[in-house]
C-alpha cells in the first residue's frame, strides 16, 4: 500500500495563464432543487474569459446539471427550483429580463451524445444563423465554411455539405455539433461530456480541437474523464454531492490539492 | 441429480412438435381467413360491376335506367367534402397534438384531455352525425351542406389524427429539441424547424389513413340528411350534395337487379380511391420514416 500523495496524472505544461482576464461567469451562492431533491449547494464560481474550465467529479455530483445550469436548458425539467445568482457578464441570468433566447445566442452547447439534425450537414450548421434571421445565401456560405473551418472538418466534408449528416461517424458528428455551435458565434461554449461517446482517436481531435478554440472562446467543459481535465484545462472544479469542494488551477489540483477529498477523487480512490 | 431427463424429453419432443405445428396451421388460417374473403368480395365486385364502368359512369348523373346512370354529382361531392376536410381536421388535429405535445405543462388538466381524445375515437359515426345535424346544420344554420357535413367528418377523424400526430411528434428525440433550444431558438422554430420535419411522415400516415376513412363514411351523412341522388353538381360550399357511399348505399336499396351492379360499379370506383389514398400514406411512412 503506498502512502504517496502524489496523485499519477501527470499535467502537461501549459502557457502561463495571465493574471487579470475578466470572469465571463460569477456564480453566487446558487442552490437548485429537483423537487425536494437538493442537487446544487451553494455553489461559488468565478469562470475567467479565454480559459478551459473542466467540471469534474463522481457521477451525480451535480456537475451536468451544473453546465446546464448556465444557459438555462435546465428548465426543460419542470420540478426544477433554484436560487442564488449566475452573472454572465455582469447581467443575472436569473432574472426576468433577460431572456434564454438572448443568452443561449452568446452561450452555445454541445452535448454528451452528438445530436446533428437529420438534415444536410449545410443546413445544420446554418441552422442557427437562420433562426436569428440570416436568409443571404452568400453569408449563410460563409458562416459554414468559416464554422467547419472552426471546427476542424471542413476537409473532411467539404464536397458533401448536402449529404445527411447521418452518414457521418460518430466523432466527425459531435464536430458537426461543435460546428454548429460555433456557427450563432457565441462568447462562451458549454460541452457536456463532448467525448464520452466517442472513440479514443475521436476524442483527441476533439481536445486538440479545444486546445484551439480557447484561443478565441471560453469554454467549460464536463468530464468523467480526470485524465482529459488534466490535458485540456486551464482551472479545474471539483465537484462532490452537490458542492464546490475544491477550485483552482489545474496544476495546483492535479499536483498539490489542498482538501483531502480532492486528493482521493483524483488518486482515483473512489468515484 | 439431473432435473433434466433426456430420454423423457426425446419420447415427448414428438407430440411438442405437433403441436407447433398445428398452431402454425391456425394462425395460418386465421390470416388466410381475412384475404380470402377480401379476394372474393373484389373478385363479386369486379365482375357484377365492370360492365358498368366506363368513362361516361362519370360524366352522367343518377337516372331511373341503370345503363344511363353514372356518379358524376356523388363522385364531386366526395372530392369537395374531402376539400373541406382535410385542410380543416389536419390544422386542427395537428395543431392539437402540437399543442399537448410541444406546450401543454404536465399535468392533470393535458391527462385527462389526452384520456378522452383517445375516447372521443371510440365514438360511432352516428353519434357524430347526431352532433353535426344538431350543432352546424342546425344550430349554426349551414344547412344540409358540404360545410357542414365536411365539419362533422372531420370532428370524426379528428382524434385518429391527433393520436398518430401525437405518437410521431412523441417520436422525435428530444436531444433534437435540446439541440435547437441551446442555440436560442424559440419553440416555434424549434417545432418549425426541427419536430414538423421529422414528425412529418408519421402525421401524414395517420392523417391520409383518417382521410380515407371519411370518405367511405355512410351514416353521419344519413343522419344530417344528404340526398341521395342529385341531379346537380354544388357549387359552392353552402350547397347541398351527395357522397359516394350515399349513392352506392340508394342503388344497393333499389329492388332492381341491374342497379345492384351498377352499386358494384360504384363500390369499385370508392374502393380504387380508397386503395390509392392508402397507398400514398405506406409511400410516405416507407420513403420518409426516419430512424433514430
Amino acid at each position: 500500500m503506498t502512502t504517496s500523495v502524489k496523485p499519477k496524472i501527470d499535467v502537461p505544461e501549459k502557457e502561463e495563464v495571465k493574471k487579470n482576464k475578466s470572469s465571463v461567469y460569477k456564480t453566487e451562492g446558487l442552490n437548485l432543487w429537483y423537487g425536494t431533491n437538493h442537487a446544487l449547494k451553494n455553489i461559488e464560481l468565478d469562470i475567467k474569459e479565454n480559459e478551459v474550465t473542466a467540471i469534474i467529479g463522481p457521477s451525480g455530483c451535480g456537475k451536468s446539471t451544473y453546465i446546464k445550469t448556465l444557459n438555462r436548458m435546465i428548465e426543460t425539467i419542470p420540478s426544477v427550483k433554484t436560487s442564488g445568482a449566475i452573472n454572465y457578464r455582469g447581467r443575472n441570468i436569473f432574472s426576468k429580463e433577460y431572456r434564454v433566447e438572448e443568452l443561449r445566442t452568446k452561450v452555445g452547447m454541445v452535448f454528451q451524445k452528438p445530436n446533428p439534425f437529420p438534415k444536410s450537414i449545410y443546413d445544420n450548421i446554418a441552422y442557427g444563423p437562420r433562426i436569428h434571421g440570416i436568409k443571404n445565401k452568400k453569408i449563410l456560405d460563409e458562416i459554414v465554411e468559416k464554422s467547419l473551418r472552426g471546427a476542424a472538418i471542413w476537409d473532411e466534408v467539404k464536397d458533401r455539405l448536402n449529404e445527411n449528416a447521418y452518414g457521418l461517424s460518430g466523432g466527425q458528428q459531435q464536430r458537426i455539433c461543435i460546428a454548429r455551435c460555433l456557427a450563432i458565434e457565441p462568447d462562451v461554449i458549454l460541452m457536456d461530456e463532448p467525448t464520452s461517446a466517442l472513440d479514443p482517436i475521436s476524442t483527441l481531435k476533439v481536445e486538440e480541437l479545444v486546445q484551439e478554440l480557447k484561443k478565441d472562446y471560453s469554454i467549460i467543459i464536463v468530464t468523467h474523464n480526470m485524465q482529459q481535465a488534466a490535458r485540456i484545462s486551464d482551472k479545474t472544479a471539483f465537484f462532490l454531492n452537490g458542492e464546490v469542494i475544491e477550485y483552482d488551477s489545474t496544476d495546483k489540483i492535479f499536483s498539490n490539492p489542498s482538501d483531502k477529498r480532492t486528493e482521493d477523487y483524483i488518486s482515483g480512490r473512489f468515484g | 441429480m439431473n432435473y433434466i431427463n433426456h430420454e423423457q424429453v426425446a419420447a415427448k419432443t414428438k407430440s411438442r412438435l405437433i403441436k407447433n405445428n398445428i398452431l402454425k396451421g391456425l394462425f395460418l388460417a386465421a390470416t388466410m381467413f381475412g384475404l380470402i374473403v377480401l379476394a372474393i368480395l373484389l373478385f363479386r365486385i369486379v365482375t357484377q360491376g365492370s360492365e358498368y364502368l366506363s368513362f361516361d359512369f362519370f360524366t352522367r348523373f343518377a337516372s331511373r335506367i341503370p345503363e344511363n346512370s353514372g356518379i358524376k354529382s356523388a363522385f364531386l361531392g366526395s372530392i369537395y367534402l374531402m376539400l373541406v376536410v382535410a385542410p380543416v381536421s389536419m390544422f386542427l388535429g395537428v395543431g392539437t397534438a402540437i399543442y399537448l405535445e410541444e406546450y401543454a405543462k404536465k399535468n392533470k388538466m393535458t391527462d385527462f384531455i389526452r384520456i378522452n381524445i383517445s375516447n372521443l375515437a371510440g365514438v360511432p359515426s352516428v353519434v357524430f352525425g347526431l352532433l353535426g345535424l344538431t350543432i352546424f346544420v342546425r344550430y349554426f344554420g349551414l344547412g344540409i351542406s358540404i360545410l357542414a357535413a365536411g365539419l362533422t367528418m372531420s370532428l370524426l377523424i379528428l382524434p385518429v389524427i391527433i393520436v398518430a400526430s401525437q405518437e410521431a411528434i412523441r417520436a422525435v428525440p428530444g436531444e433534437l429539441r435540446e439541440a435547437s433550444f441551446a442555440m436560442g431558438a424559440t419553440k416555434w422554430q424549434t417545432i418549425l424547424r426541427v419536430v414538423l420535419p421529422t414528425a412529418i411522415p408519421g402525421v401524414l400516415t395517420g392523417s391520409i389513413l383518417a382521410l380515407s376513412r371519411a370518405i367511405g363514411e355512410t351514416a353521419p351523412l344519413v343522419v344530417i340528411g344528404i340526398p341521395t341522388i342529385l341531379m346537380f353538381t354544388p357549387n359552392s360550399l353552402l350547397s347541398t350534395f351527395t357522397a359516394l357511399p350515399m349513392q352506392i348505399f340508394d342503388w344497393t336499396k333499389r329492388p332492381q337487379v341491374a342497379f345492384h351492379d351498377v352499386a358494384a360499379a360504384g363500390i369499385i370506383v370508392l374502393m380504387t380511391l380508397l386503395i390509392i389514398m392508402n397507398s400514398i400514406a405506406v409511400f410516405i411512412r416507407n420513403k420518409y420514416q426516419k430512424r433514430f
